[in-house]
């Protein structure tokens, strides 16, 4: 390795031997291509003709009266595929064509990151497989159903507690069988070293619009960025706009499910602790000897029980807060976005849009300038998010 | 807490001992626990009785990224048994009871980061542990544990490789002490029908840029491979999924399973003959 990949004490390279090689050669291609000239034309070019960026900040008058704050949505659910999932998987899927990779494969949840690869393999001619706890492929039928369209192949994992973390587990089994031909495309920034620098780095795009659109509108920068965090890819890429911002103040919102002082919670950085987890050392949520626990988030992409190594980092320093809606107030956030703005969130995005809520409604934060990350949009959650409403679709 | 009953052999006492034989070392996997503790307690006694020259103890995973659905199935059925890592020690400390023969153990890191590195070095030493492998800490992330190794007395050992180049490898075996565990197969563990040519070759590359005794394990499933692998140079040979596979098929009939197993090992024990 040419850098050791941490952050702080966090991050690293917790593999078996076997995976050394094949991170090692993804970091040299990492390192290479990202500042080479062609790579990022060809990349710039997919992530606006394929993918449709830029995309807008909009400013959400209506539900900025109500809050009486000013409330902009960097919308990435406007995005290809219907979230900020794209912009990583283009940016990883040409270094795999790049790197002359044969093949993909990938982990996913509810399916968002599975699509998105699903369709970058369609672009480039690289054949995707992905990993799919059953009982995810049971609650996400129409997302499977999507991936096949789109060429790919689904592989529904029977391990463990069949949903995110085991497929993750078995696209590293599969890695390490495979590491000559295959890229592992990984869907946020989690994981060993170089996929927290590098997700970032792909989803930085973010972060760079954002802060150019702010200061096109308000001529200034926000007081505040809200995005929600499962593995930390979406938040990572708006934060990184504002790092060096220290005035902007920066806020992860984890899935708390039942609530944080439950069993059922997906609140790694709020309720976990120092861990490793698939390939690095960060929060987890884990029992007194270390074992695994299952997280519980009615979103499934905040439904994972570790979290990306530079979210630690930014916990213990201070430089970004954290904190966990339920799934009840979520699903208010849903609603609420839906009927005040006409914009139907995804179930994930709706976390920071009910935290942006409760922040707005606390007194010494009226009037300030609030940017919202809207990751991605609900079409994918209108089975759920009826059936939780209690209306038969 | 009190040391083991008798004298531990080590990794060097036991190879010289089945080398003299004209034997290679064979070396059986359980996981502690598995199914419950008392059985498995029964099959490392199983194990030693038909010829086992050392033991390698897993402690169950939830999260077993290096392992095939065999040794997963086995953590599993050890995590449902309701194995902790103290009861993982305790595991250790009655196997001490009946055998002095050496006792590596493997685990996730998270297990040993959770207790506090540095006391489970000195609880595995205590229980009589000679040395300790984690299947995900490379040489990169090691120093602690290297660490707490050396301040115990407790062997660390590495993992190599058909990916690990030369280069590499000279660095591990500096850190590595005890013996190479040498991964024959490209993947995770689990039986396999056949055993690679290449695994011959992987032990002469290691052999000549290393002077540690190597050990060769994953895939190995049948008395043939074991043959193989010694005759190839390895000093001895680690066999998991293969036998795991008997406690799994016979979960219903204890008698059954000690009466498959113990058959299956004295097969093995016999393949190690040069
Ligand atoms: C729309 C959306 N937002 C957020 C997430 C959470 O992931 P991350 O924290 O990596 O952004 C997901 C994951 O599936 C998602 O689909």
């Amino acid at each position: 390795m040419i850098t050791n990949g941490k952050f702080g004490k966090y991050g690293g390279i917790f593999v078996p031997e076997l995976l050394i090689p094949a991170l090692e050669e993804l970091e040299a291609a990492f390192l290479k291509y990202k500042d080479d000239k062609k790579f990022n034309e060809e990349l710039d070019y997919y992530l606006k003709e394929f993918a449709g960026r830029p995309t807008a900040l909009y400013y959400a008058k209506n539900l900025s009266e109500k809050l009486g704050c000013k409330i902009y949505l960097k919308r990435e659910d406007m995005l290809h595929t219907g979230a900020h999932k794209i912009n990583n998987t283009l940016g990883q899927g040409l270094l795999a064509k790049y790197m002359g990779k044969k093949r993909i494969i990938a982990e996913t949840g509810a399916g968002q990151h599975g699509i998105a690869t699903a369709v970058v393999g369609s672009l480039l001619g690289i054949p995707v497989e992905v990993y799919m706890g059953l009982e995810d492929v049971e609650r996400q039928k129409l997302n499977v159903f999507r991936m096949e369209l789109s060429g790919a192949n689904v592989l529904p994992v029977e391990n463990g507690s069949r949903t995110l973390k085991d497929a993750i587990n078995d696209a590293f089994r599969d890695w390490v069988a495979s590491v000559d031909t295959t890229h592992y495309l990984i869907g946020s920034t989690m994981g060993p070293h170089p996929y927290p620098t590098m997700v970032k780095h792909f989803q930085s795009v973010i972060g760079r619009e954002t802060r150019e659109e702010i200061l096109q509108k308000e001529g200034k920068l926000p007081d505040t960025v809200i995005a929600c965090v499962g593995g930390g890819s979406n938040s990572m890429g708006i934060f990184s706009g504002f790092m060096d911002d220290k005035e902007v103040e920066l806020i992860g919102v984890e899935g708390g499910g039942d609530g944080v002082d439950t069993d059922r919670t997906g609140a790694t950085l709020c309720k976990g602790t120092e861990g490793i987890l698939h390939g690095s050392f960060s929060f987890v949520l884990q029992n007194y000897d270390g074992q695994i626990a299952e997280a519980h988030s009615v979103s499934a992409g905040l439904d994972y029980p570790g979290v990306g190594p530079e979210h630690a980092y930014l916990k213990v320093t201070g430089r970004a807060k954290y904190d966990a809606v339920t799934n009840k107030e979520a699903l208010e956030a849903f609603e609420m976005l839906s009927k005040y703005e006409g914009i139907i969130p995804a179930l994930e995005s709706s976390h920071a849009v009910a935290y942006a809520v409760k922040y707005a409604n606390i007194p010494e934060n009226k009037g300030k300038t609030i940017v919202i990350n809207l990751s991605g949009r609900g079409d994918k959650d209108m089975f759920l998010a009826a059936r939780e409403m209690g209306v038969k679709v | 807490m009190r040391q083991g009953a008798m004298e531990v052999e080590s990794y060097d006492e036991m190879l010289q001992r089945v080398k003299d034989k004209k034997e290679g070392a064979f070396i059986p996997f359980i996981v502690a626990g598995d199914p419950d503790f008392e059985t498995s307690l029964e099959i490392v006694k199983t194990y030693v009785e038909n010829g086992a020259d050392a033991l390698e103890i897993g402690f169950a995973f939830s999260d077993p990224v290096a392992d095939g659905p065999t040794v997963q199935a086995a953590d599993i059925r050890a995590l449902n048994a309701e194995m902790t890592t103290e009861k993982g020690f305790k595991f250790i400390s009655k196997i001490r009871e009946f055998t002095s023969i050496p006792i590596g153990l493997l685990v996730y890191y998270n297990l040993i980061y959770k207790m506090g590195i540095d006391r489970f070095y000195q609880i595995a030493k205590e229980m009589g542990v000679n040395a300790i492998l984690a299947a995900d800490l490379p040489p990169e992330e090691a120093q602690d544990a290297v660490a707490a190794s050396e301040k115990y007395g407790v062997q660390q050992i590495f993992m190599v490789a058909q990916t690990t180049s030369n280069e590499r490898l000279t660095k591990i075996s500096q850190i590595c002490s005890g013996f190479l565990y040498v991964v024959a197969v490209m993947g995770v563990t689990g039986a396999r029908k056949d055993l690679k040519l290449s695994t011959v070759e992987l032990v002469e590359r290691v052999k000549s840029h290393s002077n540690l005794p190597i050990v060769v394990g994953f895939g190995i499933s049948k008395p043939e491979h074991v043959q193989n692998v010694i005759n190839s140079g390895s000093d001895g040979a680690i066999v998991a999924s293969a036998i795991l596979n008997l406690i799994t098929e016979n979960l219903q009939d204890k008698k059954m399973m000690l009466d498959k197993i113990s058959a299956f090992c004295h097969d093995l024990k016999a393949a190690t003959q040069k």
